[in-house]
């Protein structure tokens, strides 16, 4: 199991240094620093092994999270724990930086006491944890016996996520559907893989423990449906069929721990018991039928030694009603570049020498339109034979639709306890997409 | 609040100044020390003394101050137990309080303080918690008695925890149970024979309820404990799987990839035939695919064990080709991975996507990648028939882009090529010959020099560029020199009339030049078929070469199943068992995957089988380099080849290698006069008591003759491996026994390991180990009979040996050894047999015979062995002989990073006939001074030196600045565009003053700025720095540009000039700029 956690700031220095493990000595710190913070080249392994000693880390801004171990651990745990270390930090105080972490070293190590026992993580949940780890220690002294044996239950308990007793004036939830669109096309056109990584992210402010349900326009599901054929679904299936594209193909998916999984592979619905305020309740995979919002046609011309001609051409591909926004196109151009001359149509262009990269924005571009761009880059001449790579041109967007297709069908609210149904239940949704990495080659 | 400011003070008389807080009435105040102090110990500060102080700390009830308390207590009660007995009473007290976190808050800490007369007074509060009926602290001491079985494992199970622990298991909280699963699962592995984690259907029905209901965390533990469970039959396996298979959508990437891990193992055991079967193997590609959209690091993870289970299981993911596709902003180290499963996945159904991205990736930036895309295409090539010709025109195409690495790869894989396909694309050839002068590196040298050879009659002038390279033949490697004289007898063979003289040139240079035996050997054996027979030369040197096989780089598949069993662990991700990095007896067990109830998998194992022999016709690079194993047991990380490889510790491994080639050589020939070799080592530890027995272990093994031969590798396996697990730093190992068993127990024996594989020797497998007891050398050998039919009338000999070691009698194996039988046969051994010199020098040939065949097989002995029980040697007489020690064979050695006393390190040195003669202790060093005997009666002496050092001077003790603190002058160089780099050099700078004896002035340091051609980039203005520099340093500074060699001369006559300036001030400049300017003190790092 992990022997010890140390966080160092950029230059090596330790803000926080934690051992569980007898295995593990104070030299353990110096080896990190000096072998792989201070080893100036790049990391070639996010798993380092000195001596014997194996060091996971991760990096956060300029902030480095080591975990120590001597033992085979299990490495996917490790680093889920270092990012979960992340989350608590970040949902405590706020950004991790070296100012925010001595600032609250005090904090972190009481969390780090409790998240992690003899180098086994424990309950990690930020909503429990804030009930009973608080900047003010006296708090915690006026705890009657029932919340004491309650903070515990909950830490302990099944639903480790929530706090019983909760109540608000207004019953209401947010749902977010985020995706993100990841493009790789070859200069022709071609589409050399795609895919939609999508979050459902839920704001619940609700009273209770209530009992949710959640439904999408998933093909399994509809299918069933459709093939069940129960009279009064009849014309609903219908509708689904005749419309075309009335259901998604889900490649994968992952829920959040509250979600009942062996119900959802056995009848595949999910039904949970969210926690309170904001949380990611799945994340999904889709691979086909992708609407990709924009297409970008590369052409680029080499003009002797000391001069490149660009030419691209974005085409939105959706409803002319709808509006992208925040569209940028990234051109990178070669190291040796010397000057750069742009014209486009729309937006605005600039030739960003520290970035070695043309960026092109546009704030907003309607659907079923096409912009250009052209430029004119002047080399250096060099004697350097290696060829320039040609990195593949980036863009960035958001569309106001989920590129997957997905829908969301209903969500359902039982609070048996507390007196209010489904329909006093506010529900809003929305649907963002954004472009994940969205590569065309050149 | 902001508690920043706790860092910040460094001022004298602190330690004062907060024991005076620390007893203030003030309750504030009082909180307000504690954190200081535990700043302060976070950085590295000693707080120790304030031990008393803290501690009286601890009776309030504030809980965040009585946390602060405990965390102090955690670290310094090992190292003053008597005081911290004072803290009993309160944690006592605590374990009753009415709040379930105070209680369970005393028990966890209790448990992480090692001191006895805690542990003893833990007991009782323990007890009383693991039945607390707080479900918080019930977990909380299910923990607590892993960490007491870590500390005193008989007190565990004589006060009977351990059945409490199992009574957990049915605990109505499911985190209590995943905790007492947990602190089982780790007790279980220090007893690997205990039935102690008694998994039967009644306990795995119970985790697979608390599974369902536990948090993420505790479904790992539930989950790796699972995968250690053997099903009874197909049936159970498959309830359980499909248990399990929900996990399969849980968003933490740990939860999958051990639910992956129990469905891998538990599939083994269904029929293949069964609908089943199918479904599963469907049902896990998507999550391993979801997980490569995981954050980068787990990413890695993710990538390292799918390598595994597309050997394991291509079918699983051989649809899934496209989302290993690299993207150009992947980590590198994800690059690299998704390349090799790329090439694993190729098929001819997608081999022209897969073509096209390699090329695309053949261009990139990043060396690694460039060159394992180009590797590669090769292997695509060899893979897919049908793609060869593309391949082929693919790598032509690289080779015109004339980028120097990208074309040596490119050649190496060609070669492969025409191995694979011979007679096919000759037509290359020229393109290839063009390049012959930009090759540097041997194995593409070698490349090139096969082809020319093996295709000499295609070439017009094949003569003329073999004698080109026989021109530098010294200067090469070993592979070049081995490849350049099969290539030269090859032509011979095929154009007699032209090439006399070359052979004939070539095969005195191998057989009179050169001291490499297998040259020489291949040398003798070519010289003496071409003077004896020439057309048998011609059947031999020009015979058919076996065609190579199309999958490189397999591992072998015991290792894979065992791999399996670890997937998500990190064994997994190294691809090594456990027991190449794990010490000790955790976690070593060996895994296997259960067998199969019905149908045979082993129509699948014959052609792994293949393809491993096949490879292993290549030269067998398994033994490690000396240097290697140097580096091995130094615990030194000399693995990665970076440009700061420090030039001072290099030209020390010259030496001992020196030592062993020449040294101990001379001294073997003549045994009658007892001559002795002497090291010096030198042991610096930063923090004496903190002993870290394992390290020590690794690192005294560093004089140098013992480190080689102690450490031995394993020898013989099959070259198709890959890397080479090592068995561990011999030393090492050593040490660990000292310190587990006692001193006298003896000498250490490594375990056995595999030295002839059942596949090379028709079903025998031989394992073994040496060991010396009682004086006696032992030879201790498992034979297992792995093929159908029995085995008899067994016989061994040895080859002649460098220290004479011999049978000392027959080897008895009395009954016949019916198949799958293992029998154990322990061999003494004499050391009065025929002696030769041996590379390595432990090498030892052997040759076991039964009534199938003759099987030949070498391995190799740890020095160890040879030490015998009377080498203490007398005071005087070391004394008279250390002085009489040619400086020749004196070898001084450095080892950092070691915490061990020097009555440790004597003691444990002792087990293993290693004796302190005497001990002496100048300033702040121990100096031990030590004499072996080996049985052939020549001595070795060593001064082993202990040294406290500084420790906040941490850049020094590092190995690469070694010696520098005597230097006459410093430059600094820092990149005008890298604000990192500057504060580099503000540190060193800190640390050159911090340690330099005297003033900083004496010493003259110039800080360079470079890169100023890149002026526009630089993060701050020139004038800022150099008034920094100039004024607060006092410092020269220079700026220039090593690209256009701007004012880089300028820069050096800067330096003269301050070093002759301060020197003459003193008087004696012409002695100090002398030295500065000797080329040979100069050290460039």
């Amino acid at each position: 199991m992990i022997g010890g956690l140390f966080i160092y700031n950029h230059k090596g220095e330790v803000l926080i240094s934690r051992v569980y493990r007898d295995d593990i000595g104070r030299n353990a710190v110096d080896a990190f620093r000096v072998n792989v913070i201070h080893a100036r080249q790049q990391v070639r392994s996010p798993v380092t092994n000195i001596a014997r000693t194996s060091f996971f880390h991760v990096k956060r801004s300029n902030i480095w999270l080591a975990a120590v171990t001597k033992q085979n651990v299990n490495a996917a745990m490790v680093f889920e724990f270092l990012y979960k270390m992340c989350d608590v930090m970040t949902a405590y105080f706020g950004k991790i930086s070296e100012e925010n972490i001595k600032n609250n070293f005090v904090l972190i190590y009481e969390l780090l006491d409790e998240i992690l026992d003899f180098g086994y993580p424990q309950n990690s949940e930020t909503g429990a944890l804030k009930t009973f780890i608080t900047q003010q220690g006296i708090k915690s002294q006026h705890h009657t016996k029932e919340e004491q044996s309650q903070i515990t239950s909950q830490v302990t308990g099944q639903i480790g996520w929530r706090r019983e007793g909760i109540k608000y004036r207004r019953n209401e939830l947010f749902l977010d559907v985020l995706e993100s669109v990841n493009l790789l096309m070859s200069p022709q056109g071609q589409v050399l893989s795609a895919h939609v990584s999508g979050r459902v992210v839920m704001k619940s402010y609700l009273s209770g423990m209530p009992e949710c349900k959640f439904g999408m326009n998933d093909k399994i599901v509809i299918d069933k449906q459709g093939k069940g054929g129960t009279t009064d679904e009849a014309g609903k299936s219908e509708l689904g069929g005749s419309s075309g594209k009335q259901s998604i193909a889900i490649d994968d998916c992952t829920f959040h721990q509250c979600v009942r999984l062996s119900k959802f592979d056995s009848e595949r619905s999910i039904s949970f018991i969210p926690p309170d305020g904001e949380y990611e309740l799945m994340r999904y995979r889709t691979t086909k039928d992708i609407i990709l919002p924009f297409r970008v046609i590369p052409l680029v011309r080499e003009v002797g030694r000391t001069k490149l001609e660009v030419k691209v051409v974005i085409k939105s591909n959706f409803k002319p009603s709808l509006l992208a926004q925040k569209i940028e196109v990234r051109i990178p151009t070669p190291l040796n570049t010397s000057g750069v001359q742009v014209i486009c149509m729309k937006g605005k262009a600039k030739y960003k020498a520290s970035e070695n990269a043309i960026v092109w924005k546009i704030k907003r571009m309607a659907g079923m339109k096409e912009s250009q761009i052209s430029a004119e880059i002047e080399l250096l001449p060099t004697n350097d034979k290696k060829k320039w790579a040609r990195p593949p041109i980036s863009m960035n967007f958001e569309v106001p639709f989920a590129p997957s297709g997905l829908k969301v069908r209903y969500l359902k609210v039982f609070e048996p306890k507390l007196n209010y149904s489904d329909h006093d239940v506010i529900k809003w949704v929305r649907y963002i997409g954004r472009s994940g990495i969205y590569e065309t080659r050149c | 609040m902001t508690d920043s400011k706790y860092f910040t003070t460094t001022k004298k008389g602190e330690i004062f100044e907060l024991k005076a807080e620390l007893n203030s009435d003030k309750k504030e105040k009082k909180k307000e020390a504690v954190k200081k102090v535990i700043a302060s110990m976070t950085v590295g500060k000693d707080v120790s003394a304030l031990f008393p102080d803290v501690v009286n700390c601890m009776q309030t009830d504030n809980l965040e101050l009585k946390k602060l308390v405990y965390l102090y207590l955690m670290n310094y009660a090992k190292s003053q137990p008597d005081m911290a007995i004072m803290a009993v009473n309160t944690f006592v007290k605590d374990c009753e309080d009415p709040n379930p976190l105070i209680r369970a808050l005393a028990v966890r800490t209790m448990g992480c303080i090692r001191v006895d007369k805690i542990t003893e007074y833990l007991c009782e509060p323990l007890r009383k918690c693991l039945k607390d009926e707080d479900p918080y602290v019930r977990k909380t001491a299910a923990v607590c008695v892993a960490k007491l079985h870590d500390i005193n494992a008989q007190l565990v199970e004589d006060q009977g925890f351990l059945d409490t622990l199992k009574d957990l298991i049915s605990d109505s909280n499911p985190m209590v149970v995943a905790n007492a699963v947990a602190a089982l699962s780790e007790i279980a592995e220090s007893h690997p024979n205990s039935n102690l984690l008694d998994l039967n259907p009644q306990t795995i029905n119970k985790l697979l309820t608390a599974l369902n209901e536990c948090t993420e965390w505790g479904q790992i533990f539930i989950l790796d404990c699972l995968a250690n469970y053997t099903p009874r039959d197909d049936r159970e396996s498959q309830s359980i799987c499909e248990r399990v298979t929900p996990r399969l959508s849980h968003a933490n990437s740990a939860v999958v990839l051990s639910a992956v891990k129990v469905l891998m193992k538990f599939m083994e055991m269904l029929p293949k035939d069964l609908d089943y079967y199918g479904t599963l193997l469907k049902k896990l590609a998507p999550p391993l695919v979801t997980l490569l959209s995981a954050e980068p690091e787990l990413q890695y993870v993710a990538l390292r064990n799918i390598n595994l289970i597309v050997q394991k299981r291509p079918e699983i993911l051989k649809h899934e080709m496209k989302v290993f596709f690299v993207k150009y902003n992947d980590p590198i180290y994800v690059k690299l991975e998704k390349l090799d499963i790329m090439i694993r996945l190729a098929s001819q159904a997608n081999i022209a996507q897969v073509l096209a991205e390699l090329k695309e990736y053949a261009t990139e930036v990043d060396v690694d990648f460039v060159r394992k895309a180009v590797r590669a295409i090769g292997r695509c090539a060899i893979k897919v028939e049908q793609s060869a010709e593309r391949c082929v025109s693919t790598l032509l195409d690289l080779i015109q882009t004339k980028v120097n690495y990208v074309v040596q790869e490119a050649i190496v894989v060609i070669k492969d090529i025409f191995r694979k396909y011979p007679n096919k694309y000759e037509s290359v050839i020229a393109t290839l010959c063009e390049n012959l002068d930009s090759l540097d590196e041997p194995e593409a040298r070698a490349a090139m020099i096969w082809i020319v050879g093996e295709y000499a009659e295609r070439i017009d002038n094949a003569d003329e560029l073999l004698e080109s390279f026989l021109e530098g033949f010294h200067d090469e490697s070993t592979q070049v020199q081995l490849q350049l004289l099969t290539a030269i007898v090859k032509l011979f063979l095929k154009k007699p009339t032209e090439t006399q003289e070359l052979v004939q040139q070539v095969l005195s240079l191998a057989t009179q030049d050169s001291d490499n035996p297998d040259l020489r050997d291949r040398g003798y054996i070519y010289w003496r078929l071409l003077s004896t027979d020439p057309v048998a030369a011609k059947e031999v040197v020009l015979a058919e070469k076996p065609l190579i096989s199309e999958e490189t780089d397999l591992i072998e598949p015991t290792l894979l199943d065992e791999l399996i069993c670890h997937i998500g662990t990190l064994a997994s991700v190294y691809h090594k068992p456990p027991s190449a990095f794990v010490e000790g007896g955790r976690g070593v067990q060996h895994k296997r995957l259960p067998a199969r109830a019905g149908s045979g998998e082993s129509a699948e194992s014959p052609d792994v089988g293949q393809a491993v022999s096949a490879v292993s016709d290549a030269p067998p690079a398994v033994i490690p380099s000396q240097g290697d194993l140097l580096g091995d047991l130094l615990n030194l990380d000399l693995a990665p080849p970076t440009s700061n490889v420090p030039p001072v510790p290099s030209s020390m491994q010259m030496g001992a290698m020196d030592l062993l080639g020449g040294g101990l050589d001379s001294l073997m020939g003549d045994e009658s006069e007892t001559s002795a070799s002497h090291y010096r080592t030198e042991v610096q530890s930063p923090q004496p008591p903190e002993c870290s027995e394992r390290e020590l272990g690794g690192d005294v093994g560093g004089s140098p003759a013992m480190g080689v031969s102690l450490g031995g590798a394993p020898v013989g396996m099959p070259a198709g491996l890959g890397a080479a697990p090592a068995v561990g730093g011999g030393l090492g190992d050593l040490f660990d026994l000292g310190g587990g068993v006692g001193v006298t127990a003896g000498s250490y024996i490594p375990p056995k390991t595999v030295w002839l594989p059942a596949m090379k020797a028709k079903g025998l497998e031989i394992s073994g180990t040496f060991a010396r007891r009682s004086g006696v050398i032992h030879m201790d050998l498992s034979f297992t009979n792995k093929a159908m039919s029995v085995m008899t009338d067994f016989a061994i000999q040895f080859n002649k040996n460098s220290f004479g070691l011999a049978p000392a009698g027959p080897l008895q194996v009395l009954t016949p050894l019916s198949p799958n039988q293992t029998v154990d046969v322990s061999l003494p051994l004499s050391t009065t047999g025929p002696v030769m010199k041996m590379e390595p020098l432990n090498n030892l040939q052997v040759a076991v015979k039964n009534n199938i065949d003759v099987f030949y097989f070498s391995c190799q002995y740890p020095i160890s062995l040879l030490f015998v029980e009377d080498g203490k040697m007398d005071r005087q007489v070391f004394l008279a002989t250390w002085k009489d020690i040619p400086s020749e064979n004196e070898a001084q050695f450095q080892i950092k990073d070691c915490h061990l006393n020097s009555d440790a390190a004597s003691n444990k040195l002792q087990g293993s006939n290693i004796f302190t003669v005497a001990k002496r202790t100048v300033d702040t060093q121990d100096m031990l001074y030590q004499s072996v005997k080996l049985t052939n009666g020549i001595w070795m002496l060593a001064e082993l030196r202990i040294q406290t050092g500084n420790p906040n001077s941490t850049e020094w003790l590092d190995s690469r600045c070694r010696g520098v603190r005597n230097a006459s002058a410093y430059i600094l160089v820092y990149d005008i565009c890298c604000v990192e780099s500057f504060e580099y050099v503000k540190m060193i700078r800190q640390q050159i003053v911090d340690n330099r004896e005297g003033s900083s002035s004496e010493v003259p340091i110039l800080v360079v700025g470079s890169k100023r051609d890149l002026q526009r980039h630089r993060f701050t203005q020139r004038r800022a720095i150099s008034v920094l520099v100039k004024k607060t340093w006092k410092c020269g500074y220079v700026e220039c540009s090593a690209k256009y060699n701007w004012h880089v001369l300028l820069l050096f006559k800067e330096l003269l000039g301050i070093a002759v300036a301060r020197g003459l001030r003193q008087n004696h400049a012409s002695i100090r700029l002398q030295g500065a300017l000797q080329r040979n003190r100069c050290s460039v790092m």
